[in-house]
């Protein structure tokens, strides 16, 4: 069984007057332990309603319409709330984007981290829940001591691997960092990927990586799913994506990816914009900008077909066929 | 910011204010039309013994500010011997005059009657902030439901009300039930003992429950719109996240966030609060320093006018400093570092 | 201008904004039509009776009659025009004070907005009616006396509201264009920065009337109205402790509720207002949680409807 097994998950936004935008169309993967999956795409593919979904966090006017999210077997969105804030943290953790704000600015940062660990009855004695907290600090490269500081104190590295620490502070079996290492300049990013692969291998974690640097696929990630306008563009292992792309939205992103083994080969760019939610092209999402683009592509929305073991592709053109 | 800075600069921005205060409260009796000082220092109503003390107390026959033929002279000590200065010193030695009704000096009275207002005060300000706080978290929590509007009304209508007019309803309602004038049933003493001071409590519910409404409003409205704020930031995000409950949210993260910017509210509220101190103060006969001002203005004794002015404007300045030196303890953003 | 009206169109979608608007005009109706709809002269001589005192409503007094005999409906209803007039110069006054300030304040900036702001921050500090009480007992009773206290103390929050929303439009692209083809400041204040604070303004305008009549009403109250006119104020000055112990309802009840009646029909106007211009946050992250759960039937409750109708976010205390 695996660890994490999606299906079918639709999620709409409600606007205000009433109408809803498909912001999520029918999206699943598979996650087994210890493996990590990358999930990638433009600024509001969305990419993050997947996620905030699964953990059902979705803002006020967010719905899951349909789908199954099974951690373990157990189908987490048919837990009631209740039921489901236990397996929230403890089982399943986030990594925010841009931990500006994701700490609370008046408690110190060592007590938010033991709140997670007291609330979930991870350790009860106080000299164990801050032995706890400075093993965390420490495991992340922050000197203990700093737990008694407040997140004003702290730089922005820090507290983006405050937050891991945080994240971690159960044990759990799968994290998902959203954009982890976006607003951080080149050398923090590199120290936060590091960290965050030292983690997955001693602690044999599951990860799930929201992103839209595919450099950061590319070093950390098993598989690779590639979402655009709200459903799953093409999925499988990150040696299969960065080798035998075949849809042709990878490929532009992949083309646009600086290649560092030929410097000197244009970079590519695709023209346009991803469509606004409220303005969906009928058919496929990509038609407007695709290279590769048919007649039939502008009427029918392509569904995503196994063209290989464990290599889905939404296109009914992918470049074998 | 270094919190020694933050405290420094709003302490002398207090004493600024205060002696601010003071100049005014000098000239404004002193240079408007009617100079009531003077004419009532010829009062017949007066013994010529009060008379006297009056006019060397404020040095009525010297010049008001500043002796400017001393000041040509090169006497530039002689050019401070002024009203003013008999003013200000006067005040340095707790001399805040003398009632022209009770003859009485008007510190005295003000001390007499002081505590009556703050027990008030104290009393409808700690309700009001318990149901405020209660109130507007519920409201703000529940944004766009039915409770929510219920509250919102409920506090601008309150907004509206005028605090006399509030107290005037609430006696008409409590006629029979509660007493509606005074501090205590008269014959009741302090030696007797707890007879004395619940009756002292009885009197006490009515004229605290009408500063208590109206007050409640506002701290509905500004909580409301605190924690809405919070409410929205990531770190609540994080800790649903956590698989925090809602009510551990609310009381353990949103709660401290949300009541720092009601600490200076409440400060900056104490201006229109000691309003309507004076108009509760009224209506109830509650012999506060409220009251007493109200019965200055009608007997025209301005000495107390003046010293009652000058008490409450003192508290409110000392309270402001005290909420920010407050605010400066619990936001650690403000803490030295 | 085009902004106004859009704003008028946001109002009339807004039930609470609407409801003040009509308590509003009923209250100006019956001040401007006071002279045909009150039935007596509220200041004429009447012989009266012992029995006339306070006596309570009949045919010929739908409210009954105050302490010295004189009809209640008609100083109720001449009342209302001291209250509007106070209301409106008052405010109007506070307004063109605070926009002044808060414009030069925020536009200039520098020592300009340091000494400004500590000017407000001062008065503040300064107990409000016990000020007025003591400028009005100096200076002496009167209706204009009145609306200059009042109107000289109201523009504080006005202008830092103004000032910094002047400070967050200085730096945009069209003032920073004006001042590249050379407009004077002057121009650029008047022309540019005015009208996008003018909507605030108005808010806060509305809001200081309401304000304005209840403090006249206060002091009026408390003994300091203008002895020659009738204000509601001063229909419940001296005579209320007589009339709570004669459960003279009709005359304690009526001019204090229409103070409620005006002033909160002026703030359910100014907080829609307010909102309109200044929208607050509408949802957050502790909402309803089974509200996300669409897939069941059944088990997600409505949507509460996305405010419509109320909202106001202030940090007027009072």
């Amino acid at each position: 069984m695996s660890l994490l097994e999606v299906r079918g998950l639709s999620i709409d936004y409600v606007r205000e007057d009433g109408t809803a935008l498909h912001a999520v169309e029918d999206v699943g993967f598979t996650l087994d332990e210890g493996r990590s999956l990358g999930l990638v795409g433009e600024s509001g593919c969305g990419k993050t309603t997947v996620i905030l979904g699964i953990l059902r966090l979705l803002p006020a006017q967010g719905r899951i319409v349909s789908g199954e999210v099974l951690y373990k077997g157990a189908d987490l969105l048919s837990l009631s709330e209740g039921e489901m804030r236990k397996y929230r943290w403890k089982h399943l953790s986030i990594v925010f984007q841009g931990a500006m704000n994701a700490l609370n600015p008046v408690r110190r940062v060592g007590d938010q981290i033991a709140d997670a660990i007291k609330l979930h009855m991870i350790a009860n004695d106080s000299r164990e829940i801050e032995a706890r907290v400075d093993q965390l600090l420490d495991m992340v490269g922050i000197t203990p001591r700093m737990s008694r500081h407040y997140p004003h104190q702290y730089s922005g590295g820090m507290r983006q691997r405050a937050m891991i620490a945080m994240a971690l502070a159960c044990s759990p079996d799968l994290l998902i960092a959203d954009e982890p290492t976006t607003a951080l300049d080149v050398m923090i990013q590199a120290q936060i990927l590091e960290l965050l692969q030292n983690l997955q291998r001693k602690l044999a974690l599951s990860i799930i990586i929201v992103t839209h640097d595919l450099g950061v696929v590319a070093e950390m990630c098993d598989d690779v799913l590639v979402m655009y306008g709200g459903r799953t563009a093409e999925y499988a292992s990150v040696d299969t994506i960065f080798n035998e792309a075949q849809h042709p939205y990878t490929q532009r992103l992949l083309q646009a990816f600086p290649d560092i083994a030929n410097p000197s080969s244009n970079l590519a760019f695709i023209p346009g914009h991803p469509p606004p939610l409220d303005m969906l092209p009928p058919g496929c999402r990509f038609e407007p900008r695709c290279h590769r683009k048919q007649g039939i592509c502008a009427v029918q929305t392509p569904t995503l077909e196994a063209i290989r073991p464990n290599h889905y592709v939404a296109c009914p053109f992918w470049v074998d066929n | 910011m270094q919190r020694s800075d933050y405290l420094i600069r709003k302490v002398l921005f207090g004493l600024v204010t205060l002696a601010v205060v003071v100049g005014f409260n000098f000239f404004l009796f002193r240079i408007l039309p009617g100079d009531p000082v003077k004419s009532i220092a010829r009062s017949p109503r007066l013994t010529q013994e009060a008379r006297e003390k009056l006019r060397i107390e404020f040095g009525l026959d010297k010049p008001v500010f500043l002796d400017v033929e001393r000041l040509g002279k090169g006497d530039v000590i002689g050019a401070f011997d002024t009203q003013f200065t008999a003013y200000v010193s006067a005040l340095a030695h707790g001399n805040l005059g003398i009632s022209f009704r009770s003859r009485r000096a008007v510190s005295e009275v003000l001390a007499e009657r002081v505590w009556r207002t703050v027990v008030l005060v104290a009393a409808g300000e700690m309700l009001a902030l318990v149901l405020g706080t209660a109130l507007g978290l519920i409201s703000a929590w529940r944004r766009g439901t039915r409770v929510d509007m219920g509250i919102l009304l409920w506090a601008l209508f309150c907004w509206g009300l005028p605090t006399f007019f509030l107290g005037i309803i609430l006696l008409i309602l409590a006629q029979g039930l509660l007493p509606v004038g005074g501090m205590v049933t008269p014959g009741l003493k302090p030696e007797n003992g707890w007879a004395y001071w619940s009756d002292v409590g009885k009197h006490l519910i009515l004229p605290t429950l009408t500063m208590a409404i109206i007050y409640t409003s506002a701290y509905i409205l500004i909580m409301r719109s605190s924690v809405m704020e919070v409410l929205s930031e990531d770190y609540i995000l994080t800790a649903k996240a956590k698989g925090m409950s809602t009510f551990r949210i609310l009381g353990s993260e949103a709660l401290k966030n949300a009541i720092l910017p009601m600490v200076t509210m409440i400060a900056l509220n104490l201006a229109y609060t000691v309003g309507g101190a004076i108009q509760v103060e009224t209506v109830f006969s509650w012999p506060g320093i409220g009251r007493l001002m109200y019965e200055a203005v009608t007997m025209r004794d301005y000495p107390v006018l003046q010293g009652t002015f000058l008490l409450l404007a003192v508290a409110v300045i000392a309270a402001n400093l005290a909420a920010d030196i407050l605010y400066s303890m619990l936001d650690p953003r403000v803490k030295a570092g | 201008m085009q902004q106004l009206e859009e704003i008028w169109r946001a109002f009339l979608r807004k039930p609470m904004g609407i409801v003040g608007l009509i308590m509003l005009l009923a209250v100006v109706f019956v001040a401007l039509s006071a002279p045909w709809l009150a039935p007596y002269n509220p200041k004429e001589k009447i012989d009266v009776e012992p029995g006339d005192l306070l006596a309570p409503p009949d045919a010929e007094h739908l409210l009954g009659r105050d302490d010295a005999g004189k009809d209640v409906l008609s100083q109720l209803i001449y009342g209302a025009r001291v209250s509007l007039t106070v209301g409106f110069v008052a405010s109007f006054m506070s307004m063109v004070i605070g926009t002044t300030m808060g414009l030069i304040a925020g536009y200039r900036g520098g020592r300009i907005d340091h000494l400004s702001m500590r000017l407000v921050d001062f008065l503040l500090v300064i107990p409000v009616l016990p000020l007025m009480l003591v400028l009005i007992s100096i200076w002496g009773r009167g209706l204009w006396k009145i609306i200059l206290v009042i109107g000289l103390l109201g523009w504080t929050i006005t202008a830092r509201l103004v000032r910094s929303q002047v400070l967050s439009i200085k730096e945009r692209r069209y003032i920073l264009r004006a001042r590249a083809v050379g407009a004077s400041h002057y121009r650029i204040a008047t022309r540019h920065v005015f009208p996008q604070v003018l909507p605030l303004v108005l808010a806060q305008a509305v809001l200081a009337v309401s304000d304005a009549i209840i403090a006249e009403s206060s002091l009026s109250f408390l003994g300091l109205g203008d002895p020659m006119l009738v204000s509601w104020g001063m229909m419940l000055n001296f005579a209320f402790e007589r009339a709570i112990s004669r459960r003279a309802w009709w005359f304690l009840l009526p001019p204090g509720f229409a103070i409620v009646w005006v002033s909160v029909g002026l703030i359910l106007i100014g907080s829609t207002l307010e909102e309109i211009v200044n929208p607050s946050l509408k949802s957050h992250h502790l909402f309803d949680p089974r509200q996300m759960m669409a897939r069941f039937e059944g088990m997600a409750p409505k949507t509460p409807a996305p405010d419509a109708s109320t909202g106001v976010e202030t940090e007027r205390s009072g």
